[in-house]
């Protein structure tokens, strides 16, 4: 791996970047994580909010042995340490959205340690960034500050759904870099199925610890930028805290230890009220959950049953496929993808498939803004398509047209050919007649060309393809016009 | 062990009870006569021990993960002191 | 004060008898003892009285009882600590910040009772979230033991906290009551009324609906007038909770079965640690003269050495407080209870809690948090869960010499309800003998078996192995029937 340096260049000189991320990911649970209320998304007032949720007096925390599993497969997907004892500690303090006043979190013991991920930047180096860790925790409750001039409404839907919060080391060098490590993520997370990655619902959130630095310095000062809720405001999050930190540090300011909002319609950080008392919460063993001990076997049961990773795929895709890494890792970046793309490879030319895939379907669905698994056009009737192409049926310029309409109409691409009469023309009494045509029309350029003027070959093409509404068979034309130029 | 005023009011803060400025100090001092006679615990060697959160040696048993619960918002906000169309009212937050 | 013929101060095992032989009904039952209560009302054991429910309770055990369906505890007036959560019915845990908290769910225990065929008398009085050794901390007054001295008629300690349980049981105002017990809180106001107390093993019961004070020592347990009704009651009460996940997946024994076995042969442990020479000559009598019953009844007496039980107190006082601090987060008056209400929600806070809770309970908190905070986790509550151990292996090294151990269960007879207010670490002390058991989650009856010179209750403890109740009970019997004590309160009106 190549060390890259990732600098940013300041008015007195150059500065480096220090990111650690602390990734928040909503287990893929149907029930909470200590309660049998509902973890959907949405959902009226308080509807989804059992007895244990609402913090009444007596109620007790029942662990959801689903929530354990997905912690721990997300821990083996990430190479990393699983501990076999963890424990459940009390996070203590006050606020309308947390109804026990306290978060049952995992602090000193966590459910999984040490491990890392490899993330491939897009200016086209890979590097490895460490986890530190991650536990399993409760969601708070949801405190709305609009809905009344001088009331807070609190409603507890949310309160008590299963997180797995995932802290890496400060690793991190660039927006970019925390950027393609959160896709990485996500999509090792949807691979996995532990978290369904949909930042919108809020399903997956992260805070930004960032500093800078004088290169070869020790770490400077950090905020903690909270909340991001899209990839794209972390990226922006960052670039704009860095360019904060280092103007203030230039100007002979200091940086405080503070935690800061980002603000979207802005594109900027802001500091948050200092809390008057600073943070002190009194984490202690939660005496209502005995230690989670996990048995080794259980564990190793898991990790045989892992799907596929996206490293190990793309690997794969690359050897059997033929692929290049760049269109491998393409396909392999989510698990539809790669899935789709290995149904249409099946019995049919890799290459091609791959070039028809990322060059035609991946640019129409990201135009539309539609994932793979929604599209109209299924792996079955794309294959299709391409059959028409390599059986000669449609040229490869009508099939794009071809896709147009299967993407908007979800027709099966032979009926679209028919109906449109996009079929190629591949008679050769047929083809003889347009080139004749075409010859007998242009008799001095057919001079030129005998003269040795090879070059109008193409244009004699051009022309037949042109009379023939493009769907000429191209190799037959060729063939055919240099058979009579020839006589 | 002896608790000032300052750190009973900071404590006081942080378990959000309100103590009256002259009750500071009288439960400074009850507060400090109560840690002075636990600290006889000092004299007690731990080191070779590990601390006991649960003297209850089973394993922590599991649900599934099945939705069996909730659908009760009225029940949940019954008891509130400040309600309006099942959420819990409290006064504005300013973040 | 006794009224003639009054159906009050039947003990279980005599309602069980009576009903069976059709020699009334539960209605009548019932009734004599909502009278009872009436009689007693200068007592204060009640916080709120369900005597509409009760007569309703009833008559659906009548109708159980002509078709032959008799529960363990069918028609057996029960008073219920007010820590239990109970459907529809005000639950307070006697403290002002629960006001007019009404409960959608009814608590596993209490479910268990009345699933039992047990019929609800009231709530009964208690110290404020059952932090106390005298109820004095009730915010609904305390409640009064029925006992008074010789010499004079003030009114004295019950103890706590579950004094008003222990109290209406000693008076004859119902069969059973059942309490709570953290660090002492069943047996030592058993003690201090003369009747018996059981604190069973942590996770016999299921703590689900039980307002918590500290959640690794808070046991639910019966008070009675006998120690075969405790072992009913005990044995109705109990049982695994897939909705508390630190109740234990065991069968429940039957208990009463342990009652008639003999002790020939068993070994009795001393602990010496519990002999002190601040100890009142009568009570360590009381505890030579239990150590002699047994040793007519054929068991072994041995001497046992307890070396960290004086760390128990001090170690507990890190401990309950630390976890009460933030079980009683909740009752922030969001959600339910009171509310003070402010303009600013810090305020709110602050205020609701700190008038909401009475003194003990804000002292504890305050304790509590203090030791978790940052910078003295280690120092306090660590090294006091690692006290916590040794006591715990303390006693398992002693029952590998003996069956069970005997222990006088408090150092001092009942108080006036104004002394020791002052003196918060007086009070603690109370607990001296209690809290080491509660320490190390063992099973602990208190059985009343002698007056102090004053002519008040005095109780000896026994504390067995965990999950061997059926051993309190084995003993028990044998020290009851040898103490004879039968002496009723002056406040008794069955």
């Amino acid at each position: 791996m190549v060390e890259v340096k990732n600098f940013v260049q300041g008015e007195t000189g150059e500065w480096e970047v220090i990111i650690g991320l602390e990734v928040h990911a909503q287990v893929a649970s149907q029930s909470k994580l200590f309660s049998g209320a509902s973890a959907k998304f949405g959902g009226e007032p308080n509807s989804q909010v059992s007895l244990v949720d609402a913090g009444m007096p007596g109620m007790l925390p029942v662990i959801n042995q689903y929530c354990v599993e997905q912690a721990v497969r997300t821990g083996l997907a990430l190479g990393a340490e699983i501990n076999l004892v963890s424990i459940f500690d009390r996070k203590n303090y006050f606020y309308p959205d947390l109804p026990q006043g306290y978060q049952i979190s995992q602090y000193s013991d966590p459910i999984v340690g040490r491990g890392d991920l490899l993330v491939e930047v897009d200016s086209g180096y890979t590097r490895k960034i460490g986890i530190t860790r991650l536990h399993l925790e409760q969601d708070a409750g949801k405190s709305m500050h609009d809905q009344h001039p001088n009331k807070t409404f609190v409603d507890l839907n949310r309160s008590g759904i299963a997180l797995m919060e995932i802290v890496t080391e400060p690793d991190l060098r660039s927006a970019e870099e925390a950027g393609a490590f959160m896709a990485k993520l996500r999509a090792i997370l949807r691979y996995v199925g532990t978290c369904d990655g949909n930042m919108e619902e809020g399903s997956m959130r992260c805070d930004a610890n960032v500093s800078v630095r004088r290169p070869g310095e020790p770490y400077g000062t950090r905020c903690e930028i909270k909340n991001l809720n899209s990839i794209r405001f972390l990226m922006r999050a960052i670039d704009y805290e860095s360019g904060r930190q280092v103007r203030l540090i230039e100007a002979g300011g200091s940086i405080d230890q503070e935690t800061r909002l980002f603000n979207p319609d802005l594109g900027e950080t802001k500091s948050m009220r200092s809390k008057e008392d600073s943070h002190d919460y009194r984490y202690f063993p939660d005496p209502d959950l005995l230690p989670l001990r996990l048995d080794s076997d259980w564990v190793a049961g898991l990790r045989e049953r892992l799907p596929e990773l996206p490293d190990a795929k793309a690997e794969r895709f690359v050897k059997h496929y033929e692929l290049t890494e760049y269109d491998a890792g393409v396909l392999t970046s989510e698990t539809e993808r790669a899935t789709y793309f290995e149904e249409v490879a099946k019995g049919r030319d890799s290459k091609q498939v791959a070039n028809w895939v990322i060059g035609e379907l991946l640019g129409r669905l990201n135009r539309e803004g539609i994932s793979i698994e929604r599209s109209k056009v299924g792996a079955a009737g794309f294959g299709k398509l391409l059959d028409l192409i390599s059986q000669g049926v449609v040229s490869n310029s009508l099939a794009k047209k071809v896709l147009d309409e299967m993407f908007s109409t979800g027709e099966e691409a032979a009926v679209i050919v028919e109906r449109k009469g996009f079929s190629q023309v591949s008679d050769e009494k047929q083809i003889e007649k347009y080139v004749q045509k075409v010859l007998d029309e242009n008799l001095e350029k057919v001079e030129e060309f005998k003269n040795g003027k090879d070059k109008l070959l193409g244009f004699f093409v051009g022309q037949v393809m042109k009379l023939t509404g493009g769907k000429a068979n191209p190799q037959m034309v060729n063939k055919i016009l240099r058979d009579l130029l020839s006589k | 062990m002896d608790l000032d005023k300052e750190t009973v009011a900071s404590v006081a803060k942080l378990c959000r009870i309100e103590i009256q400025e002259q009750d500071l100090t009288p439960m400074a001092q009850e507060l400090s006569n109560i840690l002075s006679w636990i600290e006889q615990l000092r004299e007690v060697d731990v080191s070779s021990c590990e601390p006991l959160s649960s003297v209850v040696e089973a394993e922590l048993k599991m649900r599934d993960d099945t939705v069996m619960d909730g659908d009760l918002a009225e029940d949940v906000v019954g008891n509130a002191p400040d309600s309006t169309n099942n959420y819990f009212l409290v006064p504005k937050v300013i973040e | 004060m006794g009224a003639k013929n009054s159906l009050a101060g039947l003990t279980v095992v005599e309602i069980r008898d009576g009903l069976r032989n059709g020699d009334f009904t539960v209605g009548e039952l019932v009734d004599d003892h909502i009278h009872a209560a009436e009689r007693a009302k200068n007592l204060n054991g009640y916080i709120t009285e369900t005597p509409d429910l009760a007569k309703d309770m009833a008559s659906k055990s009548d109708d159980k009882i002509s078709r032959q369906e008799l529960g363990s505890l069918e028609g057996v007036p029960v008073a219920v600590k007010d820590l239990f959560c109970t459907k529809g019915i005000r639950t307070t845990a006697a403290s002002k910040i629960l006001d007019n908290f009404v409960p959608t769910y009814e608590s596993r225990v209490t479910e268990n009772l009345w699933g039992a065929g047990a019929v609800l008398m009231g709530k009964a009085n208690m110290d404020e979230f059952a932090m106390g050794s005298s109820n004095i901390t009730s915010a609904y007054g305390p409640a009064i033991n029925p006992w008074k001295r010789e010499s004079d008629g003030d009114d004295l300690a019950p103890g706590g906290s579950s004094g008003g349980s222990a109290a209406l049981v000693s008076a004859g105002v119902v069969p059973v009551a059942i309490g709570t017990d953290t660090g002492g809180s069943i047996r030592q106001p058993a003690a201090f009324c003369g009747v018996v107390g059981v604190k069973p093993t942590y996770g016999r019961c299921s703590r689900w609906g039980t307002i918590a004070f500290a959640s690794s020592l808070d046991q639910a347990g019966p008070i009675t007038r006998s120690v075969h009704d405790a072992a009913i009651v005990l044995e109705a009460m109990s049982g695994h909770d897939r909705r508390d996940t630190t109740s234990v997946d065991r069968p429940v024994p039957q208990f009463e079965k342990f009652l008639s076995q003999s002790i020939k042969g068993l070994k009795v442990g001393i602990p010496k640690e519990y002999l002190s020479d601040s100890l009142p000559t009568e009570i360590n009598k009381l505890w030579g003269d239990g150590g002699q019953w047994f040793k007519e009844s054929g068991a072994e007496l041995v001497d046992i050495s307890l070396p960290h039980t004086k760390y128990a107190l001090p170690s507990y006082y890190i401990v309950a407080p630390a976890e009460a601090s933030s079980n009683l987060a909740r009752y922030d008056g969001v959600k339910y209870g009171m509310r003070v209400s402010d303009k600013s929600l810090e305020q709110q806070y602050s205020k609701t809690r700190g008038s909401g809770f009475g003194p003990e309970v804000k002292r504890r908190i305050m304790i509590g948090t203090y030791v978790l905070s940052a910078g003295y986790y280690d120092a306090y509550y660590i090294h006091a869960q690692k006290v916590r151990r040794l006591i715990l292996e303390d006693f398992n090294s002693a029952f590998k010499k003996v069956d069970i151990i005997l222990t006088p269960t408090t150092p001092n007879e009942s108080f006036g309800l104004r002394d020791k207010l002052d003196d918060p670490v007086a009070m603690y002390l109370n607990d001296i003998f209690t809290v080491p058991a509660s320490m190390a989650g063992l099973p602990a009856i208190s059985v009343p078996c002698g007056l102090s010179g004053t002519g008040l209750p005095l109780g000896l403890q026994l504390i067995g192995p965990a999950f061997e109740e059926s051993r309190l009970f084995q003993f028990g019997e044998k020290l009851e029937r040898a103490a004879e004590f039968s002496k009723q309160p002056s406040s008794y009106v069955g």
